[in-house]
């Protein structure tokens, strides 16, 4: 099974919108996703016969930041060209993209590989396009099939990047698009909460097989899984001897698993040949005057040199724009704990609930409030964690009015002194006289039964070390 | 006045309140340049009840002149034919020989120039459909050179050779027009800020390099045509024009990268009619992939169909190399000997059509021998240069056309040996 694992090739082509404030070849507000169908759109956008692109030159300026980050050779002459296919959501009958002379190529993005060592995967190349509208399918079995076509989307901008069939696992996938994602946020030029704002296809085989395309997944879990399913489908198919067959197959986000598209749609012709309509770029100079912000990596080992945390604190922590910013922010409250209680709880807690990180970074005083409660030992770890749960589902239920201290002082949660449980250990031990004489023995664990008793019977209020010492001292050792 | 030349599509006077350099001048438009709710069809079934929500550079630039827009006028569908026999409607009559056609593809609006029912139009030249039915109904047309007249709002064609151009009865009115549509527009890409201004306009031909390419007198010119054309030559050197032979032999190749690219890029162009959005109702109870095929059908005419097919097989994997590819080679190759003949000759001249306007139904059977008749027009769109077509005496009774050619933006040098030559006749 692992032998067969290795054998796995997988490459990625990773479509972002890039988050720019207009479309790529008209001045429509990309900004569209509050707004009715068909409100963003011009002759050009909607492919009005005698329209004509016009590049939006912020676009190629996020594409070459990103291109920049990701260590690629530049295009001398980058050129469009357009991909001849019909489909109701293309306007103008082509997408315009990029073809033998993209922006970029090579290039690569550094992971972690299943067993943590770090892991070089090459790209091949990086382009510009511009995204087709959108199809909504209506109706019913009982009143009639239809579909609306909503043109808002028709002409944002994409950025495509291609990557070597270098993976080697479904897990190893995800975290080049975690990597990918973290470092295009760092670079500010794509917001991933938007709705459909990246899409995957997948290709996929067994070394000796023939390869699998998996077209369009939207979510990074979806990868994982579409990649996971089709190993087994094939793994399977292998095992009594058929053969994969070259072919793109669909990905069915909701059941997890892929089916084979209609042969009709992979054997498309799409025509590609140079836009008449727009000069070619020249990228050289303009790179140069490029200047980077600090990646995901430099943060990363920043953090744990400036911060002293643990590596795989300041990855996960530097792993997302927002929250590297959110800790930055609260730092000074304690580095260590204050990493441990974002990337050990607080993610955790936030994705149990489903809540976006924006609701923590808007009341990061408060946050680390919390954490001062814990660090000046006012409550315990555990008292401290149940806070945080409070106070989230407070928040998830919109009621944004009690602070943390307030919920320690609604609940009585404050932690006491040790002497204050005295009279509780002491009646635990009372009734515990197997324990003892187990410990005595030399059983182990017999003694944290009694401390478990005694913490549960505090509420939480205690310390575990001080009742373990007390317990220790109280049978006489 | 009634058109009685089939030069309309559409008429409807709007007059601009502006007052400007056209005012009170009416101006006809050719039907593939867009117009803000007037219905804009390229002579075509599939735009029938189409009407742009917004008007063309051009257009924009007429009405702020203080034009009136007469109406749109007929062509062949999608600027496909050198007769406008290919309009979907209705042929344009020559107003020289009603029984003759107007040429094309801008034929509806050189119909309406010479038979005065507007003083100037403004054509489009992809391959030489201004200059054709401007020699053909002896009257001045002029193809700018690619970039300096907007391409906004013109529909498509091929991209990489068209223009908007003047067309008028005269060279101060086609020059005046000129004036008013070149310059610099952001939103079209490939439009350059190069604007004309009617001052040096009678600075005279005194002193030109005129270079004659011996390619313009071969097989297949008709020699009345040469003779009038010769003619026409030996008056600019009478006016102080300096005369040289000189040779593009790459011309071989013209007709064939013209062919082969302008189908390829219309090919594309016109994929976006599918009747989803544009066109005939298609059939709801088809699956949508032929539902797309039968309003295509119905929606373009034989000559259309023809040029779609020519392109997606130039386009489609295992032809691209030895079609497409090949025609851009042919094309650098083409755009290398006039930009060297040019660099010696201020001009070069030659007649703009081999032959007279024909008969009606006479070249409509045999498109490769239409196409033969683009021959002396097409190089100009290949090279991107700009040329202007003037009259100059007739031949079996019809206008013949003086062509000039010039260099990239030099459509100053045109427009005054133009007039010079038509101030000396
Ligand atoms: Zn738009």
């Amino acid at each position: 099974m692992a032998d067969e694992e290795t054998n796995v090739i997988i490459g990625l082509e990773v479509h972002c919108q890039l988050d720019t404030k207009s479309k790529l070849f008209c001045g429509c507000s990309a900004n569209f996703r509050a707004d009715a169908p068909n409100t963003h759109v011009c002759p050009v956008c909607l492919g009005l016969p005698g329209a004509l692109p016009v590049l939006n030159k912020n676009a190629i300026e996020f594409a070459l930041r990103v291109a920049k980050a990701l260590n690629c050779t530049f295009t001398k002459e980058g050129e469009f060209c357009r991909k001849n296919y019909f489909y109701p959501d293309l306007v103008k009958a082509y997408q315009i993209t990029m073809g033998d002379s993209p922006l970029a190529t090579g290039g690569y993005i550094e992971i972690e590989d299943d067993a943590g060592n770090p892991k070089i995967v090459s790209l091949t190349r990086i382009h510009v396009e511009e995204d087709p509208g959108r199809l909504v399918h209506m109706g019913s079995k009982e009143r009639g099939h239809y579909t609306l076509v909503d043109y808002n989307r028709s002409g944002i901008p994409l950025i495509e990047m291609v990557t070597e069939p270098e993976l080697s696992s479904p897990k190893e996938a995800r975290r080049l698009l975690s990597k990918l994602r973290a470092t295009l946020e760092y670079l500010d030029v794509f917001d991933p909460e938007k709705d459909g704002s990246i899409r995957v296809d997948a290709n996929i085989s067994f070394r000796g097989h023939e390869r699998v395309e998996i077209k369009n997944i939207s979510s990074y879990k979806g990868v994982e899984k579409a990649l996971t399913f089709e190993i087994t489908r094939q793994k399977n198919l292998i095992r009594r001897g058929g053969t994969i067959a070259r072919e793109t197959r669909h990905f069915q986000e909701r059941k997890g698993t892929t089916s084979s598209a209609r042969s009709k749609e992979t054997a498309t012709d799409y025509r590609y040949f140079p836009e008449p309509d727009l000069p070619v770029i020249r990228v050289a100079d303009w790179v140069e005057t490029i200047a980077l912000p600090e990646l995901p990596d430099a943060r990363r080992d920043r953090f744990m040199q400036q911060y002293s945390i643990a590596v795989g604190h300041a990855r996960t922590i530097t792993g997302d724009l927002r929250l590297a910013e959110f800790y930055e922010g609260i730092v000074d409250v304690g580095a260590t704990v204050a990493a441990s209680w974002v990337a050990d709880i607080l993610i955790g807690e936030l994705n149990y609930r489903g809540m976006a990180l924006e609701t923590v970074t808007t009341r990061a005083q408060e946050f680390k409030n919390l954490i001062s409660l814990v660090r000046s030992k006012t409550i315990t770890d555990k008292a401290g964690v149940e806070v945080l749960r409070v106070w989230l589902d407070n928040l998830y239920a919109g009621d944004r009015t009690e602070t943390p201290a307030q919920i320690v002082a609604r609940l009585g949660l404050s932690r006491e002194d040790g002497s204050s449980f005295r009279v509780i250990v002491e009646q635990t031990l009372a009734s515990n006289h197997q324990a003892i004489a187990d410990h005595k023995a030399g059983k182990k664990g017999a003694l944290n039964f009694i401390v478990g008793q005694v913490l549960k019977e505090t509420k939480g209020k205690s310390e575990p070390r001080e009742i373990h010492a007390m317990v220790a001292e109280l049978i006489g050792e | 006045m009634p058109d009685i030349y089939n030069a309309f599509l559409s008429r409807i006077e709007i007059s601009s309140s502006v007052s400007g350099p056209l005012s009170g001048i009416r101006v006809a438009v050719k039907d593939n340049i867009s117009t803000k709710n007037i219905p804009t069809t390229c002579a075509s079934k599939i735009l029938l009840g189409y009407i742009p929500p917004y008007d063309a550079h051009a257009v924009e630039l007429l009405k702020a002149a203080g034009a009136t827009i007469a109406g749109k006028t007929n062509m062949d569908e999608f600027g496909m034919g050198t007769t406008t026999e290919n309009s979907a409607f209705c042929p344009a009559l020559n107003p020289r020989d009603v029984t003759r056609v107007a040429g094309g593809s801008s034929g509806g609006s050189a119909a309406a120039v010479a038979g005065g029912l507007v003083p100037m139009a403004l054509g489009s030249d992809t391959g030489g459909s201004i200059r054709c039915p401007a020699s053909y109904c002896g009257i001045v047309g002029l193809k700018p050179s690619y970039g300096r007249v907007s391409r906004y709002g013109l529909i498509a064609y091929a991209n990489s050779f068209e223009q908007i151009g003047p067309m008028a009865a005269n060279v101060a009115d086609t020059a005046k027009l000129f004036s008013v549509i070149a310059g610099h527009d952001s939103r079209d890409s490939t439009s350059v800020s190069k604007p004309y201004d009617l001052t040096g306009l009678y600075a005279g031909i005194k002193g030109k390099i005129v270079g004659v390419p011996k390619e313009y007198f071969g097989e297949g010119v008709d020699k009345h045509v040469a003779a009038a054309v010769t003619a026409a030559i030996d008056r600019l050197e009478d006016l102080g024009a300096a005369i040289r032979e000189v040779s593009l032999p790459s011309l071989q190749y013209a007709l064939a990268a013209y062919y082969v690219t302008c189908t390829c890029e219309a090919s594309s162009n016109l994929d976006r009619f599918d009747g989803v959005r544009y066109g005939p109702e298609p059939e709801m109870n088809l699956p949508w992939h032929d539902a797309y095929t039968s309003v295509r059908k119905m929606g373009f005419g034989p000559e259309v169909r023809r040029r779609i097919l020519l392109g997606t097989f130039s386009l489609s994997a295992g032809h691209y190399g030895k079609y497409y590819v090949k025609a851009q080679h042919a094309k650098q190759l083409i755009r290398r000997d006039f930009f060297r003949v040019l660099t010696d000759c201020d001009l070069l001249a030659g007649p703009t059509m081999p032959n007279v306007a024909p008969k009606l139904g006479e070249l409509i059977a045999d498109p490769l021998q239409m196409y033969q008749t683009d021959i002396l027009t097409v190089p100009v769109n290949i090279a991107g240069i700009p040329a202007i077509s003037v009259p100059c005496g007739t031949a079996h009774g019809m206008p013949v056309g003086l062509q000039l050619m010039g260099r990239m933006f030099g459509e100053d040098d045109l427009l005054n040996a133009a007039l010079a030559y038509e101030e000396a006749i």
